[in-house]
C-alpha cells in the first residue's frame, strides 16, 4: 500500500513509518524537516502549507496523520493552526486526491476534562471542556476528522495515551532531566493509577488501525499498555533506568494545579524558551487517575502490546545506562 | 386538572373515570371524578393479556405516582398485568369532594370505584401508609376477586396499650394539624425527606403536584384527622374490622418494609406478620417509609407474582410449616433421628445412672467452678423455667431474644425456651453496637432476657420486647430498665407450676432458632433454624466429630457451647469475656480443662491467639490437664497452620481440626492439622489437580455434599447447575439436613440462596480438588474482575502473606467491572505510620509474589492494620478497603482505609 505519515520527525511518527516500511509499504513521510526513515521517501513542507499537502497526498492510499504542536504551553493561535487547520487542509486534500483511508493520531486528554479516569473508554472528543491548547485543538481537529467518515474516505482516530521509549523528549527525558536538577514533584504521595503506552505498541496499534478501517472507521480507539501503575512508581521505574535519583518532593494536587497554571502563565508573558516546571496540564496527568479499558481497542484493531512495561522499562536502561528494575 | 408529565410515568397511563358514589359521605346519586394510572388499554393496544390486576392504593401524603414502577413492569410484555394505581378522593388529581371521608368511605369509595373498572377476577391488591388499611378493607369485601395481597410501610391496628409514633401524635395535635398539612405543605414536605437516598428534585416535584395550594391539601389534613388514635375514634370500628379480619386472609400475602421508618416502624410489620403467618416477608435494611422510591419493588413482586401464578382461587394456604408437614413428610420424619427433641439426650441423662454427674459448669477467674448442675438439676432447672416462662406469657413461637453470655445460666433458658417453642433470637456483642441494635430491632423480640449491661443497652436504645432480668434487681433498677420478672423469680414460680409434660413437644418443622452472621459482608442477615434443622446440626457434629454422650467439652467458642447438652457431653465455659475471644489465656482454659477432665475443646482463633501468647504462665498441673485433650476444634475464621502448629504443642495428644461452615450451615466441612499438612504439601507438589490457590477446608462433613457453579469473567455465578469437577472456581453450594430453614424476613436473600433448587448458595467461592478436598478462595462479592478471568483472592493474598515483611494482604479491584485494575494491600511488618503507596523495593517484590500465582497487580498499598471485623478479628472489611483504594489510586488523600 502506498502511505503517507505526517509528523515523521517526532518519536512516534518515525516509529510508525519504520513498522509500515517493515510490513513492505511504500512509504513517504511529510514534515517540515527531513526524518530519515530507511526505506521511506522524506518529502518536506508544513502541515499548513496547502500546496505541500495536496503534493503529499497526491497517489496515495492511506493517510497516518501525526503532524500536531504537541506542546505543555504556547500561544493559542499557534495551536489552532497547526492542530486544527493543518488537520482541516489534510483531510479536504485527501479526499480529493481519493486517499481511501486516513488514521488520525490522537490523545485521550482530548476527552479529558480533568477528572480521575479509571478504566473508561474512549469518551467523545470534547473541546470545550478539555484542558489546555493541546487538548483543545486535538479535540476540534478530531470532531472534523471523524465527521470526514465516509464509505470512500474511511476516518479512524487513535489515541496512545502517554507513549515513552529511549530517545522521548516529551516525558523521560524532561522527567530525567527534572529529577537530575531535583525538580520533580511526586504528587500526591504518587499513588494515582497511570497507563502509559511504549513506544513499540503506539506504533504497531497505529498500523494495525490502517489495517482494520473495516472495523473501527468513523470510531476513536484509546490505545495503551493496558498496565495501569503509580505515577510514583512509573516515575520511579524511569529514573532508575535513567540512572538518576527518583522523585523527592510531594506536593498536594491541587495547589500543584493552581501553581500549574501561575506558573503557565507567567512563562507565556515572560516568553521563556524552556517549559516551565510544571504546567497544570502536566499537573493533572500525574495527580489524578488516567487507565483505560482496552478491551475493545485490542478487539478490534486486532492487536496486542508486544513490550510489557516492564521489559519497556528494560530497554530504557539498556539505552540510558541505568538500572533495569528493582532486584 | 390533571397535569404532567411526571418522569417515569407514560401518559397513556392517566386517565379520569365518574363513579356515582354508595359512600355515607356523599348525598345519594353524587357523581365524582376520579384519576387513576391505569396500563389496561395499553395492553390492549399491544395484545397483551393480563394476567390479572394488580390494585394500588396510595396512603397520605402520596398519590398514585408511587406506583409508577409497577405499571411500567405490569406493561412489560414478559409478565403482563394490569396495574391500576388510583388517586383517592380529595388527593391526587382526583376530585377535591368538599366531605370529610373516613376510613369506611374511603374502603367503600374504592368499591364504587371497581365495580366501574371491572378488573376481572383475579385482583392482587397493593398499599402503602394508610392505604394499606384502605387496600385490605377492599380486599376483604372482595373475597372472590381477590387473589393476593402486597403491603408495604403501613399498619391496621394500633395496640391499646402502645400510643401511636411521636410523628404522627405532633401532626394530630390540635395547635399543629391544620396548619401543618393542609395550610401549609409541612407534610407534603416532611413525608417526600423520609426517602433514602433522597428524591430527585424531579421526583419531588411530581409527588408536590397535585398539592399546590392550601385548597388542594384538605384532603392531607383530614386523612390525618382520620387516624384512630384511640377506640373513641369514629374510624376505630371500621379500622378494627380490617385487622380483625386480617387473620382470615388466605390470600398469598407479601410484604416489603422499610425499617428506616419513623412511623411504621417493625413492631407493625410484626403486628402485621402476627396477622397473616404465611406471609412472605422482606425488610430491605436501609430503605424507610418510602421503599417503593427507595428500593426496586417492582422486580420482587412480578417475582412474586410469577411464584404464585397457580394460586388463582383464595383456597390455598401457604402456612410456615405446610410444604413439608404433609403425611408424605411425616412418614419420613419418625425416620429421621433430627426430629428427635433437640434435648433428647440432656433428659436421657438426667434419667439414667449419670444423673449426679456434673453436665454444665462454668469456671471463675481463680481457677475454681464458678457454679455447676448435675445433670438431674439441669432437666429440672429447665422444667423449672419452661414452666415459670410459660406463665409469664411466653408460648409457642413468642421470639426470646437471649443476651446472656455463655454458662450455665444461658443454657438452663436456651433449653426452657426450646422446650416451650419459642424461637430463640441470638445475636451476639460481636456485631458491634449499631448492628446488634438493628439486628435486635429487625428480629422483634416479644421478650428480651439480659444480663443488665444487655437490659441497660435495650433501654437506652429502644429494643423492643418485655424486660426479664437474668438476676433478681434491687427496685429502683428494675423499674428504670423496665424489668418485669427475672430468671430466678421465674423458676421459683416454675417449681410450684404444672411441669412441661402438658406442654406439647414442638412440631419439627416449626422454627426455634434466629442465629445472626457476622455481617462482615453486609447488614448482619438473621438465620432461622427450625427444631428439625437444629436437630441436624447437633447431630451432623455428633457425628463428624465423634463427640458421644459422656464426652467433656470446653466451650471457649459460643455457638458450640450451646451444643453440649444436647450432644450428652459435660461442657465447662472458661472464665473470659465471651465478647471478647482473645482474653482467654492459657491457665484459664487449662483450668477448665481440668475442671471436668476434658477431652474435647472448642475455641476461636483468636482466642487460641492468645492461649498461645500466654503460654508462659500455665502451671504444670495445667499443662497436664491439656495433655488430656484429644481433640481441639476451632471454627469461626481461617486459622493459619502455623498458629495450629504452636498449639499442638500445648495438646500434644490431640487431634485439631479447623470445621468450615457459616451461620447458615455449621458445619460444612472439616479438615485436620495432619489433613492440612498434606494439602499443602500436595499443593506444593502439583500433583493432585485443584490443589492448592486457596485455603483448604478439607472434606464435606457427615451427611453433607458441596458443589461448585463456576463464576464468569465479571466476577458472578450466573449459572445453576452445580459440578464437582476438580479445579473448577465458582460459588460454593451446601447440601444437607442442617443447612438453614430460611432467611429470617429477607424473602429476596431467601429466595436467592435456594435458586439452585436443593441446594444454598453460600456466596463464597473455590474449587474441590480431584481428591474432594474444598478450597476456600475468597467471597463471591470479592472477587476481582480484570481484563480475561476473574481473580479469586485468597490464592495471590497467601501468595503475598509469605513475604517475610507483611502481614494481612487484601487484593481489591479497582475500576469497572471486567476491566479492572488489582490493587494489593498490605500490612507491613512493622506497621507503617502513614497508609499510602508502597516504597518500589516492597511494591516490586509483592508485584512478583503475586506474578509467580498468575496475578498481575497494578499497585500496591500499605497500611498499618488491615480493617477487620468485630466478631472474628480476622474478616477484612473489603467493600470498606476496596472504596478507600480507590480514592488513593484516583489519585486522592490516603487517609486510613
Amino acid at each position: 500500500m502506498k502511505i503517507l505519515v505526517t509528523g515523521a520527525s517526532g518519536m512516534l511518527g518515525r516509529e510508525v513509518a519504520r513498522v509500515l516500511v517493515s510490513q513492505g509499504h511504500e512509504v513517504t513521510t511529510f514534515q517540515r524537516r527531513p526524518a530519515h526513515v530507511d526505506g521511506a521517501q522524506d518529502l518536506c513542507g508544513s502541515i499548513t502549507d496547502h500546496l505541500a499537502v495536496r503534493r503529499a497526498v497526491d497517489g496515495v492510499e492511506g493517510v497516518i496523520h501525526l503532524a500536531a504542536k504537541v506542546s505543555f504551553t504556547g500561544p493559542a493561535a499557534e495551536f489552532t493552526q497547526v492542530n486544527v487547520e493543518g488537520t482541516r487542509h489534510l483531510l479536504r486534500a485527501s479526499r480529493e486526491a481519493g486517499v481511501r483511508d486516513l488514521v488520525f493520531v490522537s490523545s485521550p486528554s482530548v476527552a479529558n476534562t480533568g477528572e480521575a479516569i479509571a478504566g473508561a473508554g474512549a469518551e467523545k472528543a470534547d473541546p470545550d471542556r478539555a484542558h489546555g491548547s493541546y487538548s483543545r485543538t486535538k479535540a476540534a481537529a478530531e470532531l472534523l476528522a471523524l465527521a470526514a467518515d465516509a464509505k470512500e474516505f474511511r476516518v479512524a482516530a487513535v489515541r496512545p495515551h502517554i507513549v515513552w521509549g529511549p530517545g522521548d523528549t516529551q516525558l523521560v527525558e524532561r522527567v530525567l532531566d527534572r529529577a537530575a536538577r531535583g525538580r520533580l514533584p511526586l504528587l500526591d504521595a504518587g499513588a494515582a493509577l497511570i497507563d502509559t503506552t511504549y513506544i513499540d505498541n503506539a506504533a504497531s496499534a497505529i498500523a494495525a488501525a490502517l489495517h482494520r478501517m473495516e472495523h473501527i472507521h468513523g470510531r476513536a480507539l484509546v490505545v495503551s499498555n493496558g498496565e495501569p501503575r503509580p505515577v510514583g512508581e512509573l516515575l520511579s521505574g524511569m529514573c532508575a533506568a535513567g540512572g538518576v535519583a527518583g522523585p523527592r518532593w510531594s506536593v498536594p494536587g491541587s495547589v500543584a494545579r493552581a501553581a500549574g497554571t501561575l506558573v503557565e502563565r507567567i512563562w507565556i508573558v515572560a516568553g521563556q524558551k524552556d517549559e516551565p516546571p510544571m504546567t497544570r496540564f502536566l499537573a493533572e496527568q500525574l495527580s489524578t487517575s488516567h487507565w483505560f479499558d482496552q478491551r475493545e481497542t485490542r478487539e478490534l484493531l486486532d492487536w496486542e502490546p508486544a513490550v510489557s512495561l516492564d521489559e519497556g522499562l528494560a530497554r530504557l536502561a539498556a539505552h540510558y545506562g541505568g538500572l533495569p528494575s528493582y532486584p | 386538572m390533571v397535569a404532567g408529565p411526571w418522569p417515569g410515568v407514560d401518559p397513556a397511563w392517566s386517565r379520569e373515570i365518574d363513579v356515582v358514589s354508595t359512600s355515607e359521605a356523599d348525598p345519594a346519586g353524587t357523581e365524582r371524578r376520579w384519576h387513576l394510572l391505569d396500563n389496561g388499554d395499553q395492553l390492549a393496544e399491544r395484545g397483551l393479556t393480563p394476567r390479572g390486576t394488580l390494585l394500588c392504593v396510595h396512603g397520605n401524603p402520596t398519590w398514585s405516582y408511587l406506583w409508577r414502577t409497577l405499571l411500567a413492569a405490569g406493561s412489560d410484555p414478559v409478565h403482563p398485568w394490569r396495574v391500576v394505581a388510583v388517586d383517592q378522593l380529595d388527593m391526587g388529581f382526583s376530585e377535591r369532594s368538599g366531605t370529610f371521608r373516613r376510613l369506611a368511605d374511603r374502603i367503600n369509595d374504592l368499591g364504587d370505584l371497581s365495580a366501574a373498572l371491572d378488573l376481572g377476577n383475579r385482583v392482587v391488591t397493593v398499599g402503602h401508609d394508610w392505604g394499606g388499611a384502605i387496600s385490605l378493607g377492599w380486599a376483604l369485601a372482595h373475597p372472590k376477586q381477590l387473589a393476593g395481597v402486597v403491603l408495604t410501610n403501613t399498619a391496621v391496628h394500633q395496640p391499646v396499650e402502645s400510643r401511636i409514633p411521636p410523628a404522627l401524635r405532633l401532626a394530630l395535635h390540635p395547635a399543629v394539624h391544620r396548619w401543618g398539612t393542609t395550610t401549609s405543605d409541612a407534610f407534603l414536605r416532611v413525608t417526600h425527606a423520609l426517602a433514602h437516598p433522597p428524591l430527585s428534585p424531579e421526583t419531588r416535584a411530581a409527588f408536590m403536584a397535585p398539592y399546590r395550594g392550601p385548597d388542594r391539601r384538605a384532603g392531607v389534613g383530614n386523612f390525618v384527622a382520620d387516624i384512630p388514635a384511640d377506640p373513641s375514634h369514629p374510624s376505630f370500628p371500621a379500622l378494627t374490622g380490617v385487622s380483625d379480619g386480617l387473620r382470615h386472609l388466605k390470600v398469598p400475602a407479601l410484604l416489603l418494609w422499610g425499617p428506616r421508618d419513623p412511623i411504621f416502624s417493625d413492631r407493625y410489620l410484626k403486628d402485621l406478620i402476627d396477622r397473616l403467618p404465611h406471609a412472605e416477608v422482606h425488610r430491605f435494611e436501609g430503605a424507610g417509609h418510602l421503599v417503593a422510591e427507595d428500593r426496586d419493588i417492582a422486580t420482587p413482586v412480578f417475582e412474586w407474582l410469577a411464584d404464585h401464578a397457580a394460586d388463582t382461587a383464595p383456597s390455598t394456604e401457604p402456612s410456615f410449616a405446610g410444604s413439608s408437614s404433609t403425611a408424605d413428610n411425616d412418614s419420613t420424619a419418625a425416620a429421621d433421628p433430627a426430629t428427635q427433641p433437640f434435648w433428647m439426650a440432656m433428659t436421657a441423662r438426667a434419667a439414667g445412672v449419670h444423673g449426679a454427674e456434673t453436665a454444665v459448669a462454668e469456671m471463675s477467674a481463680d481457677g475454681s467452678i464458678a457454679s455447676s448442675l448435675t445433670w438431674r438439676e439441669l432437666e429440672d432447672r429447665v422444667a423449672d423455667l419452661t414452666a415459670g416462662l410459660h406463665q409469664a406469657g411466653v408460648g409457642p413461637l413468642s421470639r426470646v431474644s437471649l443476651m446472656v453470655p455463655p454458662g450455665v445460666d444461658l443454657t438452663v433458658v436456651l433449653y426452657a425456651c426450646l422446650r416451650l417453642g419459642a424461637v430463640v433470637v441470638v445475636a451476639d456483642a460481636g456485631l458491634g453496637t449499631r448492628g446488634l441494635s438493628r439486628a435486635v430491632k429487625g428480629a422483634t423480640p416479644d421478650f428480651l432476657i439480659g444480663i443488665t449491661k444487655a437490659l441497660a443497652a435495650a433501654a437506652a436504645l429502644g429494643w423492643p420486647g418485655r424486660r426479664i432480668s437474668v438476676a433478681d434487681l434491687p427496685s429502683v433498677q428494675r423499674r428504670a430498665l423496665s424489668v418485669e420478672t427475672s430468671l430466678a423469680a421465674l423458676s421459683e414460680r416454675g417449681k410450684h407450676r404444672a411441669r412441661t409434660a402438658l406442654l406439647p413437644t414442638p412440631d419439627p418443622d416449626a422454627p426455634a432458632a434466629v442465629l445472626f452472621t457476622s455481617g462482615s459482608t453486609g447488614p448482619a442477615k438473621g438465620v432461622l433454624y427450625t427444631h428439625r434443622r437444629l436437630g441436624a446440626m447437633r447431630d451432623t457434629v455428633a457425628q463428624t466429630l465423634q463427640i458421644s454422650p459422656g464426652a467433656r467439652l470446653v466451650a471457649g467458642f459460643a455457638p458450640f457451647a450451646l451444643l453440649g447438652p444436647a450432644l450428652g457431653a459435660v461442657s465447662v465455659t472458661p472464665a473470659m469475656d465471651v465478647t471478647a475471644p482473645r482474653t482467654l489465656s492459657a491457665q484459664a482454659l487449662a483450668d477448665a480443662a481440668a475442671a471436668i477432665e476434658a477431652t474435647v475443646v472448642f475455641a476461636s482463633p483468636a482466642a487460641l491467639r492468645n492461649v498461645v501468647a500466654t503460654r508462659e504462665h500455665l502451671t504444670s498441673a495445667g499443662s497436664q490437664a491439656l495433655r488430656h485433650v484429644h481433640l481441639l476444634l476451632s471454627a469461626g475464621a481461617p486459622v493459619p497452620e502455623s498458629l495450629l502448629t504452636e498449639v499442638q504443642r500445648l495438646v500434644p495428644s490431640a487431634s485439631l481440626h479447623t470445621p468450615y461452615g457459616m451461620t447458615e450451615a455449621l458445619p460444612v466441612t472439616d479438615i485436620s492439622l495432619t489433613e492440612i499438612l498434606s494439602a499443602a504439601a500436595d499443593a506444593m507438589a502439583g500433583t493432585v489437580l485443584g490443589a492448592g490457590n486457596g485455603v483448604c477446608v478439607g472434606r464435606p462433613v457427615h451427611g453433607t455434599r458441596v458443589a461448585i457453579i463456576p463464576i464468569a469473567p465479571d466476577g458472578t455465578a450466573p449459572a445453576n447447575t452445580p459440578g464437582t469437577e476438580p479445579g473448577v472456581t465458582g460459588e460454593i453450594l451446601v447440601s444437607g439436613p442442617h443447612v438453614k430453614e430460611t432467611y429470617d424476613r429477607l424473602w429476596l436473600t431467601q429466595r436467592d440462596s435456594i435458586r439452585t433448587s436443593g441446594w444454598h448458595r453460600t456466596g463464597d467461592v473455590g474449587h474441590l480438588d480431584a481428591t474432594g478436598r474444598l478450597w476456600v478462595e475468597g467471597r463471591l462479592g470479592h472477587v476481582v474482575s480484570p481484563p480475561g478471568a476473574a481473580l479469586t483472592p485468597v490464592g495471590t493474598e497467601q501468595a503475598i502473606e509469605r513475604l517475610h515483611d507483611v502481614g494481612l494482604a487484601a487484593i481489591v479491584g479497582v475500576g469497572p467491572v471486567g476491566t479492572q485494575a488489582v490493587i494489593a494491600v498490605v500490612e507491613t511488618i512493622p506497621p507503617v505510620r502513614r497508609p499510602g503507596l508502597a516504597a518500589p523495593e516492597l511494591a516490586a517484590r509483592v508485584r512478583r509474589a503475586a506474578k509467580d500465582v498468575g496475578t498481575e497487580v497494578s499497585a500496591v498499598l500499605v497500611v498499618g492494620a488491615q480493617p477487620t471485623d468485630i466478631r472474628h478479628n480476622a474478616k477484612i472489611d473489603r467493600t470498606r478497603l476496596s472504596r478507600w483504594a480507590a480514592s488513593v489510586v484516583a489519585g486522592g488523600r490516603p487517609g486510613r482505609p
